[in-house]
């Protein structure tokens, strides 16, 4: 395995655990009817949007896409923004204007999710031909999931990448099902992976259960990209273990499949791997589940006692130059 | 001043823009090597350079996604749709990226989308359609319209400099039909602000792009018959100047409105509806609208001809218009 720090390993666990646990606590919210509109986690995948977060640098681009929960915090746009967001509070990302996890804010380089799925793909490519215009080593990370790969902006962005060898990495959440339709019914390729190969463009496959994995492989990609290589598509193999949103109960999931993915989630996994290796110890894994509470629960306090914006509030921002009438 | 023609127009600004902002690039389809379909970027690839005047492949909501992703890192991408037409492909990223980000998050999103439009150029349905209507119930989209060479050299560069989404309606048809006089200096035309093309003081025509040379044509003709056009060129049809419509009804009290698109939902219908709901005490008559029939747009000529509004269509409503 590659050479990664202690530090870095327990940022990554901490931050997988903070994802998970969030998330957790969103879900319980919206089973209260606390929260507005529905509830989208990453619920088995949160290795994916971790591993290539945390390879970003801190002028680089995320091009994110709803199940990027791990991206959002690690870029550093706070739990407690968020959870406003989801509770459609003025103190939210948006200021009320989004919800939940259509999170976008240009000050930590993350680009706000259109629900389109794979709309992320092109727009992450322009991010990343500026970026080669102006000779600058910035690079874009891109993600969908599974369902988006068979979207037309999902080809035409590889496409274009390729062609002009754009500093971008595009990572494939692949977690089985696009919404209720498993990958069979979605594409005739065994591997996403495969797709990247009509565009000429290098591919990988990894475990998107092991966060060390796909950390490992995006610092790669990101580098040969930084170094003018071009971009290379990344397919993380996981399993969504909620439904495609809290209200669904996904029954269409066989429960031994589900079974089989518990034994490899991502969270534990890491928690065996720290322990086994002693790379920590209990007490400290222990502080960081306090201090992970802690954040949840202060996050839960802002938004709750945050207020709402006013309705006058949304006829505001537009244009970002409103012309005068 | 000097004369320049429609196309020069267009040409000079998107040029004199490239050479003030190292930021204005240049994506689309032929757009490099080959100078445009129409010629538009001629001569640019040699003088700005491959990654700056950029060859893409056919994929209109690729690069479109990619002006984008350009402009929300500090670029000022500017598009050609090679033909209006094409923007349909672009549509979901201009419709729901470009027009809700800065609404969503605050992300300036400074494109400007250039799209030969309009028919008489026996084009058939997929190289004549005027699409600003498919736009115009799109908040947080700019859409405007020249239908001069001075307009539209300072509309594009004042498209270039605003910071949001912009589509800019060249109407192939004036191309190299017309030429008017343009400074030497640099100059822009104010994104939302209509002008009076002809005062006139018995009716109002309120029109746009190519049709405003032929409401100029129906004036001179009603001229002859003692009736006194005001002719409104709207410049920018997203947002409407609503005080110049105003204005101009609250002179006249008779109003005509002339487009080239299809007249159910068109930007017609708008305007018609907000002189009905803000000046209805001062109309004298109904609000007509001249405007292509609801069809696709006909390839062969008589029928074609029969399709875009004439200037005796227009003195026709008028004329209904007077005796109210």
């Amino acid at each position: 395995m590659m050479d990664i720090q202690r530090d870095d390993l327990l940022q990554m666990y901490y931050y997988l655990k903070l994802t998970r646990k969030f998330e957790e606590r969103i879900t319980s919210l919206y089973h209260q009817g606390r929260i507005l509109g529905g509830a989208w986690t990453s619920n088995g995948t949160e290795a994916v949007s971790v591993g290539y977060a945390f390879a970003l640098e801190k002028n680089d681009i995320a091009a994110s896409y709803f199940r990027d929960m791990g991206a959002f915090i690690i870029r550093g746009i706070s739990v407690k923004r968020i959870m406003a967001q989801y509770l459609g509070k003025k103190t939210g990302v948006s200021g009320g204007k989004e919800g939940n996890v259509h999170i976008g804010d240009l000050n930590y380089g993350v680009f706000g999710f259109p629900s389109h799925l794979a709309d992320n793909y092109p727009v992450g490519a322009g991010a990343a031909l500026a970026f080669k215009i102006r000779g600058e080593k910035r690079v874009v990370a891109a993600c969908t999931g599974d369902g988006g790969t068979s979207r037309g902006d999902f080809h035409e962005a590889m496409n274009f990448a390729s062609v002009r060898k754009l500093p971008i990495v595009f990572f494939c959440n692949n977690n089985q099902y696009a919404y209720s339709t498993p990958l069979h019914l979605q594409m005739a390729v065994k591997n996403i992976a495969d797709r990247a190969l009509a565009y000429g463009m290098p591919n990988k496959i990894v475990d998107g259960n092991n966060v060390v994995d796909v950390y490992t492989a995006a610092k790669e990609a990101y580098e040969f990209a930084r170094n003018g290589g071009g971009p290379t598509f990344i397919e993380c193999k996981t399993m969504r273990m909620h439904g495609h949103s809290e209200h669904d109960s996904a029954k269409y999931v066989p429960r031994e499949l589900l079974e089989e993915w518990r034994k490899k989630d991502p969270i534990t996994n890491m928690e065996t791997y720290l322990r086994e290796n002693n790379i920590v110890k209990k007490e400290e894994l222990d502080s960081i589940d306090t201090r992970i509470k802690n954040e949840i629960d202060e996050a839960e306090e802002f938004a709750e006692t945050s207020p709402y914006p006013s309705p006058e509030d949304a006829l505001e921002d537009v244009y970002a130059t409103p012309v005068e009438e | 001043m000097k004369e320049i023609n429609y196309l020069e127009a267009i040409k000079e600004a998107l040029y004199e823009e490239m050479v003030r902002d190292q930021s204005v690039l240049i994506l689309g389809e032929d757009v490099g090597v080959y100078g445009g379909a129409f010629r538009v970027t001629e001569g640019f690839y040699e003088k700005f350079g491959e990654w700056r005047v950029l060859d893409t492949p056919l994929s209109e909501s690729g690069f479109t996604g990619a002006a984008i992703g350009a402009s929300l890192v500090g670029m000022r991408p500017v598009v050609e749709m090679q033909f209006a037409d094409f923007i349909s492909c672009a549509f979901d990223q201009l419709v729901n990226v470009a027009a809700k980000n800065h609404y969503r998050w605050g992300a300036a999103t400074p494109i400007v989308v250039r799209a030969p439009y309009g028919g008489n150029i026996h084009g058939g349905a997929f190289h004549s359609q005027c699409i600003e209507g498919f736009f115009f119930n799109v908040p947080g989209l700019k859409i405007v319209a020249p239908s001069t060479a001075y307009d539209a050299k300072g509309l594009l560069k004042a498209s270039i400099r605003d910071n949001d989404p912009v589509i800019y309606c060249e109407h192939k048809y004036l191309y190299r039909r017309i030429k008017d006089p343009v400074p030497e200096e640099d100059y822009v035309v104010p994104i939302g602000k209509a002008r009076v093309a002809m005062e006139g003081r018995d009716v109002s025509v309120i029109t746009y792009g190519a049709m405003v040379h032929t409401a100029i044509e129906a004036a001179q003709m009603l001229k002859d018959k003692k009736i006194s056009c005001e002719i409104i060129d709207l410049r920018t049809i997203l947002p409407l100047d609503k005080k110049s419509i105003f204005t101009t009804v609250q002179k006249t009290n008779k109003v005509v409105v002339v487009h080239e698109q299809t007249k159910t939902g068109g930007v017609g219908a708008e305007i018609s509806a907000l002189i009905n709901e803000y000046c209805f005490e001062y109309l004298d008559g109904p609000v007509i609208r001249v405007a292509a029939p609801d069809t696709p747009v006909p390839f062969s000529a008589p029928m074609e001809e029969a399709f875009i509004p004439k200037a005796s269509d227009i003195v026709s409503a008028v004329e209904k218009l007077v005796r109210y």
